[in-house]
């Protein structure tokens, strides 16, 4: 039986109605062409237990590549316990509870969440989280551009070598009220931002604020004391964009430069979000306790009831769209409560210094696969220094070089020149603390391999 | 009508108005505004030196329920906000009409401030809006 409501003569009556014959003939305004017609080579209808065959066959086919893939998402060990708790009846909800007298345990864990992100971070606030880096970086230029009364313009500066997906939605959510996201280009030789090209900017007023990846899209370290003090002197607001977990071992964004900087933003995927095709994700942002009016997104406190017991509430949300309509600070009215509450339960399971420890190993592996590759005259394409993503330079186009090591069971690394055509011959490439010295003596041998063909 | 609003203006958004006969203004939010919005935990004054036209928005006001606007009663320039609400908003809802202003401002011309309710009329006003 067809779950169409109405009858043969009820469609009779309808097309009657409107003076047509066939609901074919209701179609007539789109040409032929247009039409999608039978859909060609889709087998007859199998059963459950066949199409389930079918999916593991061809699930099977895909193997198991070994992924030196980052840019801007990062493969990571993730221990079973993490998703073994998140996934319980108590937190496993599609939307993050609030009611404070039926989630207490969720406010608190939001609660501890944004307490570790602060202690990464060096800052004083953090909100409790946002939809993903990307949306978080441009929430970060709005407030930016609400916090800075100074400025004459609403133009942020945004480095050429931050993840470009990032610009992209940055640009995106912020244009059409009127922002500019300047481009500041990158040293082609260090692969970082000099300086000396903000000397443009120094006017009074000229810019809101300026955007400092930390470790940048290539990898590489920024020098962000004299950017951060750059921003300091002439009154720009300074938004730090971080991998977390780098923050186990670099200095804290809170203690950049001589005063600090005033947002951090990031992606917190490194902490306990695994890959998954892209998401879900979630967006963190921590602020100078100064700015917190302007902070989108909402925060946990810890209060007294009347009787004296502590009790965890969302405060800081008389701003947020549901309440204030029109004139919200932001459109952000919920955050992203699971995955935030696999990434607090796997900071807790790692600690500070299992979390430094899975910095230290992916620094080690990535700076080995440098130095082996570099006994065949592979090198660096940048000479700043960088964390655990590299940009390698190879004496080829990196297309072909890829797919040679793909038929090998390797996912070689990203090929920059899908964003710069001058990058064309270079690959980004990340070993994390998931890859084992065999691992990195076959990349090695494959990479050899392809270069050699 | 109170000794305490007898000589101020009044706002159909539930803002006061004090002629300091100088040429400035001192401005607040009503006692019935202060009623309605609750506690309050957090006032954004707007800059010195800031132009404002009629009807803009130029402060806020945070309570415990919501964040709602201050609105500027006639065109001008905002010559100072009132520092001790920054540590202090509780002062709007102890002494709206006192302590608790929250900026001042010179008006290009007073003329428009004869337009604005009394405090009979506002007491009406506020009485129609049940």
């Amino acid at each position: 039986m067809p779950f169409i409501p109405h009858t043969e003569t009820d469609v009779r009556e309808m097309l009657a109605a409107i003076g047509v014959d066939r609901t074919e003939d209701l179609f007539d305004e789109i040409p032929a062409r247009l039409r999608a017609g039978e859909l060609e080579g889709v087998p007859p209808a199998l059963s459950e237990m066949e199409t389930l065959r079918l999916m593991r066959e061809r699930a099977a086919q895909d193997g198991a590549l070994l992924n030196f893939i980052g840019a801007g998402a990062y493969e990571h060990h993730i221990p079973a316990a993490v998703w073994e708790i998140a996934t319980r009846g108590e937190f496993y909800s599609a939307y993050t509870p609030y009611q404070a007298e039926a989630s207490q345990g969720t406010l608190q864990l939001i609660y501890e969440y944004q307490s570790m992100m602060t202690g990464l971070t060096g800052m004083e606030v953090s909100n409790a989280s946002l939809y993903d880096g990307a949306s978080a970086l441009a929430e970060a230029v709005l407030m930016a551009v609400r916090l800075n009364r100074r400025a004459k313009t609403r133009r942020v500066l945004v480095p050429r070598s931050l993840n470009p997906a990032w610009r992209a939605t940055a640009h995106n959510i912020v244009h059409n009220q009127g922002i500019e996201l300047v481009d500041l280009p990158y040293d082609a030789a260090t692969g970082r931002v000099d300086p000396a090209v903000l000397a443009d900017y120094e006017e009074e007023g000229a810019v809101t604020a300026l955007v400092v990846p930390q470790p940048n899209f290539f990898g590489v370290l920024e020098e962000v004391d004299t950017l951060s003090d750059w921003a300091a002197r002439h009154g720009v607001i300074l938004i730090a964009a971080v991998n977390p977990l780098t923050l186990a071992l670099l200095k804290p964004p809170g203690e950049w430069g001589e005063t600090g900087v005033d947002i951090v933003v990031g992606d917190g995927q490194p902490l306990g979000a695994p890959l998954s095709f892209g998401g879900p994700y979630y967006g963190f942002m921590c602020a100078r306790k100064q700015h917190v009016r302007q902070m989108p997104g909402r925060i946990v406190g810890r209060a007294i009831d009347a009787d004296g017991k502590p009790g965890f509430v969302l405060t800081l949300q008389a701003r947020e769209q549901h309440i204030r309509r029109s004139k919200a600070t932001s459109n952000i009215c919920t955050n992203q409560g699971l995955v935030v509450t696999a990434s607090t339960i796997h900071m807790a399971i790692l600690g500070p210094e299992g979390l430094a420890r899975v910095a230290s190993a992916s620094y080690a592996n990535t700076h080995t696969l440098i130095e082996r590759a570099a006994t065949f005259g592979v090198r660096p394409a940048f000479t700043g220094d960088c964390f655990h993503e590299v940009a390698l330079r190879l004496p080829r186009r990196a297309g072909a070089v890829l797919e040679a090591m793909a038929a090998d069971g390797i996912l070689g690394g990203y090929d920059l020149g899908r964003i710069s055509p001058e990058l064309d011959d270079a690959i980004l490439v990340c070993a994390t603390e998931t890859k084992t010295s065999d691992d990195l003596e076959l990349y090695i041998e494959s990479l050899r391999r392809a270069l050699a063909a | 009508m109170s000794q305490q609003t007898a000589d101020l203006k009044f706002t159909q958004s539930h803002e006061w108005v004090r002629d300091n006969g100088d040429g400035t203004c001192t401005l607040g939010i009503t006692e019935h505004a202060q009623e309605l919005l609750g506690d309050l935990v957090f006032v954004e004054a707007p800059e010195a030196g800031r132009r404002v036209a009629a009807g803009d928005a130029c402060a806020v006001v945070e309570s415990v329920k919501a964040a709602s606007d201050v609105y500027a009663p006639l065109a001008g320039e905002i010559l100072s906000g009132n520092e001790a609400l920054a540590d202090s908003p509780e002062l709007i809802n102890q002494e709206p009409y006192g302590d608790g202003w929250i900026f001042k401002f010179r008006p290009d011309s007073m003329e428009a401030l004869g337009e604005l309710m009394d405090a009979a009329a506002y007491d009406a006003f506020v009485e129609a809006e049940g």
